[in-house]
């Protein structure tokens, strides 16, 4: 049988393996670059799913009375705004970045665990298919992305709550989110053990680039909250499929269980939403100012400090449910807390660029314009804290301009500040510089058009999640004012696709170390070879690609730690 | 480069306080529906504490933005530049911007506790008012268990009253908000939610539901209609009598009754004895004085006969998911429809 193979086939040309094959390669690989990679470009394709959806938001609220969507559609396409860049923007790009990123900042040749890392890739794509999917079948999620009970198993359309009946559009989003949790919590683990167990010699705890601190503390709040999201689904799902009641006030169950359970998921998720950018910004700011980060132990702990706290604070989602007086009074303590290691974060970043020597490459800019946006973010949010304060605001426009500050104003611009930053890490290539100003200045813009308006729009009494509203309440104006801005958000990132395509095929060499760096990632080949480094580093200090390119001034000659 | 970059940062950023200062005055002398613009104690309360928390942040705001363009000029990439000391942080100072947070925040804090322990304890004494307020899916209706009315989308109660409201809800959860006058507090199934306020001055104020409820959520507005205790007195004697049976809209009042309206509506008088005995079969609302209220089916529409003509026409095409069928009615029927309607004030 081997002869008459050789004869048919000429000699020395071995058939290729599927996994050979370059779509093979990236199907079947657990190279936490290649799975990085693909969590980021599948992340930034929702993004644009989710940035749609916010534009037909926008556009059926551009004018009073718009008539765009239908009620329903409207109501599907806000839920489905909120659950895409949630859990299939954010989540994923910030697992990506760290899945590229972190391996290579500890000196690691992979992640802890290659085949759980490319599993966890698979079920967010399919997680996420699986839900976008139910716009084919005119079945989307359309009870926003909170899913409160009962509206969750009445369904939106009943006269009265008849659980008996339910529409198949939430057996999506909780069999989605469910799908996604499994993976975020595969993902999580195995950042844990990878950073715990894979440091290169040398590299303590109290050495860990500050990304890394981040994205462990993201990984432990998402081991922690998940369950909770996890049990309060698969309540819902057995109320709406197997007839039990557990929140169904009918039945002496509780509708206030589901905003429990859900929010005591919902609060660790937004800082997990947020921490890892605070890391990104902890590493760009200081590679662009040319100094160490100020109060490393302080922006490490207070990362810590923020993940403690936000487990005690999920009631602040739950002013207006009617608590018992003192039960508002702790949680609008605990909220006040949080605000404290926040504050730290900003004034250390405002002391990082002090002093410095400032170079505003478009990572910087994005850095920066986090710092600007987050500190209103920050502010009003603080504002909500102040519970009768909140009882006006809560559910009003003036907590989407809150949280769209954070989200959009914090995360995303980190999430540019990182993709700018680590680029030519990944490609070889430098995106354009000139292309990446013009998108930070338009998004800046669009971002304060779009979003600053809304706080007054809350102020002016116009609640949440309405389709439409009548033309004599005082809102027109700055609702149109916040869909001119949502245009100019989309032309910035519409010049970011721009830039990305042509500067892949055509951009800059990079080289290894485009900008005088100071971690691990940037000691070796950019794009790394697959098992990143050629020896395993040793680390001295905080900054070891420093103290390698500084042996005179090295930190641990001249810091201890 | 360079230059051009921090000029347009500066740019902006005092465009950005000209729009933050401009946007929060238009904000207060804004008319409807503003939080800014309170018409009783506790929205007044509420409002207070907003301008303080604004001037809080405002400060906050101005220093810590004012440092960062402060350092993004002064610390930019000169030619020549010496490579920047490489400081790694300082404790004392990292103690006191933990201390100094904490100080401002730790006002904030006191402030805000004491606001809610007033805002939340129903006063005892004085004028109080009764009302339940019970969340449809999408409108509001309004009991008054002493006084035996009951009416829908309009709220109508006296000047200098402590209204105590009562929140019911056998459906999903909505949400009891008039900016003007109260912040907001839900209407959950199972959980009797109690609040209160009271009105300043006479007028009408735009109330709605701020707890997404469903596919017409954005319709199930209501007016809180505030008049002086001796107006609302004779509103109560008129609301407790039963429909008027004027033989002039005999054939309105016929249709009312053949048309299948009864199914889900009653008229104090025409298929209910009184206003106490209610079936619950009665999904819609009660129409005894239609004629006397100010809106349509959640706020959709306001009360005028061409409105009313229009909704009975199509209301799934005026608000579309809502429980009342399209009848087919013909022109003439709707006409002598509006016109009976019309006439219970």
């Amino acid at each position: 049988m081997a002869t008459s193979t050789i004869v048919e086939r000429p000699a020395l040309v071995r058939q290729k393996r599927f996994s050979e094959t370059y779509i093979g390669q990236w199907l079947t690989t657990t190279d936490h670059k290649k799975i990085g990679i693909m969590y980021m470009v599948t992340a930034f394709f929702f993004f644009v799913v989710g940035g749609l959806e916010a534009l037909l938001i926008r556009t059926q609220l551009a004018l009073p009375d718009g008539k765009v969507l239908d009620p329903q559609t409207y109501n599907e396409i806000f839920t489905m705004h909120g659950t895409t860049m949630i859990f299939l923007f954010v989540m994923p790009m910030f697992t990506g970045l760290g899945n590229y990123v972190v391996p290579l900042m500890i000196g690691a040749r992979d992640m802890a665990f290659p085949r759980l890392n490319a599993f966890g890739y698979w079920i967010v794509l399919f997680g996420g298919l699986f839900l976008q999917s139910s716009f084919v079948f005119h079945a989307a999620p359309d009870s926003g992305w909170f899913a409160y009970a009962p509206l969750t198993e009445c369904g939106v359309q009943g006269v009265n709550c008849i659980p008996a009946t339910p529409s198949i559009n939430m057996d999506f989003w909780a069999l989605g989110v469910l799908l996604l949790g499994i993976s975020s919590i595969a993902g999580a683990l195995n950042f844990v053990v990878t950073i715990f167990k894979l440091r290169a010699p040398g590299m303590t705890i109290n050495r860990m680039p500050l990304f890394v601190w981040m994205t462990l503390v993201t990984s432990f709040l998402l081991l922690f909250a998940l369950p909770s999201l996890t049990a309060a689904s698969g309540l819902l799902l057995l109320d709406r499929h197997l007839g039990t009641h557990f929140y169904q006030a009918a039945f002496n169950g509780d509708p206030l269980l589901w905003q429990h359970l859900f929010w005591s998921f919902g609060h660790p998720e937004v800082y997990i939403l947020i921490l890892p950018a605070f890391g990104i910004v902890s590493e760009v700011l200081p590679v662009f100012s040319r100094k160490p980060i100020f109060g490393y132990t302080f922006v490490a702990w207070s990362g810590v400090a923020i993940g403690f706290l936000s487990f005690t604070v999920w009631a602040h989602h739950m002013f207006a449910v009617g608590l018992p007086v003192v039960a508002q009074a702790f949680f609008a303590t605990s909220t006040t807390l949080i605000a404290i290691p926040t504050a730290v974060k900003i004034f250390n970043w405002l002391a990082t660029i002090y002093g410095g020597k400032l170079s505003f490459k478009t990572p910087m800019l994005f850095a920066l314009g986090f710092v600007a946006m987050f500190l209103i973010g920050g502010l009003n949010g603080v504002a909500l804290a102040i519970v009768p304060f909140d009882y006006q605001v809560t559910d009003s426009y003036f907590v989407i301009a809150h949280l769209h500050y954070v989200l959009f104003g914090g995360a995303v611009f980190a999430i540019f500040a990182a993709i700018f930053y680590w680029f030519p890490k990944m490609t070889g290539k430098l995106l354009n510089e000139r292309l990446g100003q013009i998108q930070f200045w338009l998004m800046l813009i669009g971002v304060n058009v779009t979003f600053f308006p809304m706080h007054i729009l809350g102020l002016l009494g116009m609640p949440r999640r309405i389709y439409t509203y009548a033309p004599d309440l005082g809102w027109n104006e700055l609702n149109l004012l916040e869909t001119v801005g949502a245009f100019i958000i989309a032309a910035a990132i519409l010049v970011f696709l721009f830039n990305f395509v042509t500067s892949l095929r055509q951009g800059q060499p990079a080289g290894s170390d485009p900008w005088d760096a100071f971690t691990l990632e940037w000691d070796t080949a950019s794009p790394p070879e697959p098992y990143n480094f050629k020896t395993i580093p040793v680390v001295r200090s905080r900054r070891p690609f420093y103290d390698k390119k500084n042996p005179e001034t090295a930190d641990w000659k001249v810091a201890v730690h | 480069m360079r230059i051009p970059l921090f000029r347009g940062k500066t740019r902006w950023g005092l465009l950005l306080l000209t729009l933050l200062l401009s946007s929060l005055l238009f904000a207060a002398c804004g008319g409807n529906p503003s939080i800014l613009n309170p018409a009783g104690p506790i929205a007044q309360d509420e409002a207070n504490l907003f301008w303080f928390i604004l001037g809080v942040a405002t400060f906050v705001f101005v220093v810590v933005e004012g440092i960062l363009i402060w350092s993004i000029i002064r610390f930019r990439e000169r030619p020549g530049m010496p490579t920047p000391r490489q400081i790694h942080g300082n404790t004392t100072l990292e103690i006191v911007w933990t201390v100094a947070p904490s100080i401002f925040l730790f006002v904030v804090l006191v402030f805000t506790i004491r606001t809610m322990f007033q805002v939340d304890t129903i006063p005892t004494g004085g004028q109080q008012l009764e009302v339940t307020a019970v969340g449809h899916q999408w409108w509001w209706e309004f009991d008054y268990p002493t006084q035996k009315v009951i009416t829908a989308d309009d709220l109508v109660v006296p000047t200098g009253t402590v209204i105590h409201v009562k929140l019911y809800s056998n459906n999903v959860i909505h949400s009891f908000w008039v900016p003007n006058l109260t912040g907001k507090t839900d209407v959950v199934p199972g959980h009797n939610n109690e609040k209160w306020f009271s009105v300043d001055k006479p007028g009408t104020y735009h109330g709605q539901c701020a707890e997404y409820c469903g596919l017409q959520h954005a319709n199930m507005a209501f007016n809180v209609i505030a008049l002086p205790p001796d107006q609302f007195a004779t509103w109560v004697s008129g609301q407790q009598q039963a429909a008027a049976n004027n033989p002039q809209y005999a054939r309105g009042l016929a249709l009312f009754k053949s048309k299948g309206c009864t199914a889900c509506h009653g008229i104090v008088g025409v298929n209910l004895n009184d206003f106490n005995t209610q079936p619950q079969t009665l999904v819609g609302p009660n129409l005894t004085h239609f004629g006397s209220r100010d809106l349509i089916a959640g706020g959709v529409l306001k009360n005028t006969p061409e409105n009313l003509a229009k909704w009975l026409h199509d209301p799934q095409a005026v608000k579309p998911g809502n429980d009342m069928p399209n009848l087919g009615l013909s022109q003439s029927e709707i006409n002598d429809l509006v016109a009976y309607l019309e006439s219970l004030k």
